[in-house]
């Protein structure tokens, strides 16, 4: 039997490189890339805790799913935008659609 | 034989996910996410997490990622392997990405997890779904008017202009 800390440690290690390639990669596309990852982390938290502390509800299987529904969700409509900017200004470079100055 | 199956699928999911945000090319970097997604859904099937671990396949794997692909291809033309992948900031996220992990590592390891042991029961999947449609059945409802309002924004948005 794995420990849970096990889990604990690759869902961590596994946000923190979502985290990194959400926040230093240039092209909008991998930067969804990054998020996607960090939901998948969530994940493997929300798994990991439903098996070895929660066995008689489904509670975190089902949070997992909704997560997972939401990230579809997510994914659609931010490649949507994507494609939407790139037929416009020709590029998803994220340094270069700075119009609102945020 | 769990700690063995553990490990593999640990370091193919870290590899894979290190790749996503390091390979240049983006195309690859979306394979590389299958990848990543597949030791994912084998992470869950240690878990006993069956149902879930089908989910991964069916919507990150057959759906995320070839959207992600579609994308990467309809936007090719920007797919200029010369052209530097990170922005000026990386080091200063990656030195931020690390002392997270240190900080997230120490709080794992600091704390007491209040672990209870037993048998998973067989019946998990037909207990997700009676969940579904007992308890839960306002979330579930709301997640699929969700998708459906997500799918029309996403159609609207990438509509054609004249």
């Amino acid at each position: 039997m794995v420990p849970l800390t096990w889990y604990l440690f690759l869902a961590a290690a596994l946000f923190c490189i979502g985290v990194f390639g959400a926040l230093s990669r240039r092209n909008a596309i991998a930067v969804l890339m990054g998020i996607e990852l960090m939901l998948n982390a969530v994940n493997i938290n929300l798994v990991a805790f439903w098996r070895y502390t929660d066995l008689g509800q489904m509670t975190g299987q089902l949070f997992a799913v909704f997560v997972i529904t939401v990230a579809a969700a997510e994914a659609c409509v931010g490649l949507a935008l994507i494609i939407t900017i790139y037929r416009q200004r020709h590029t998803v470079n994220v340094e270069e659609l700075d119009t609102m100055k945020g | 034989m769990q700690q063995v199956a553990f490990a593999v699928l640990s370091l193919i999911t870290l590899g894979a996910a290190i790749m996503v945000v390091t390979t240049p090319s983006l195309l690859r970097s979306a394979l590389w996410l299958i990848l990543a997604f597949f030791g994912i859904a084998g992470i869950f099937v240690l878990l006993n997490a069956d149902f879930l671990a089908i989910t991964q396949i069916l919507v990150y794997i057959g759906a995320i990622s070839t959207l992600m692909i579609f994308a990467v291809m309809l936007s090719s033309k920007v797919m200029d392997p010369h052209q530097p992948r990170f922005n000026e900031q990386w080091g200063l996220v990656g030195g931020f990405s690390a002392l997270l992990f240190v900080a997230l590592a120490a709080i794992v390891s600091r704390v007491v997890w209040p672990v209870a042991q037993g048998e998973v029961p067989v019946d998990t999947i037909q207990r997700l779904g009676a969940d579904f449609v007992g308890p839960y059945v306002i979330p579930f409802e709301i997640a699929s008017v969700l998708l459906v309002v997500a799918m029309i924004g996403a159609i609207i948005i990438a509509r054609e202009r004249e």
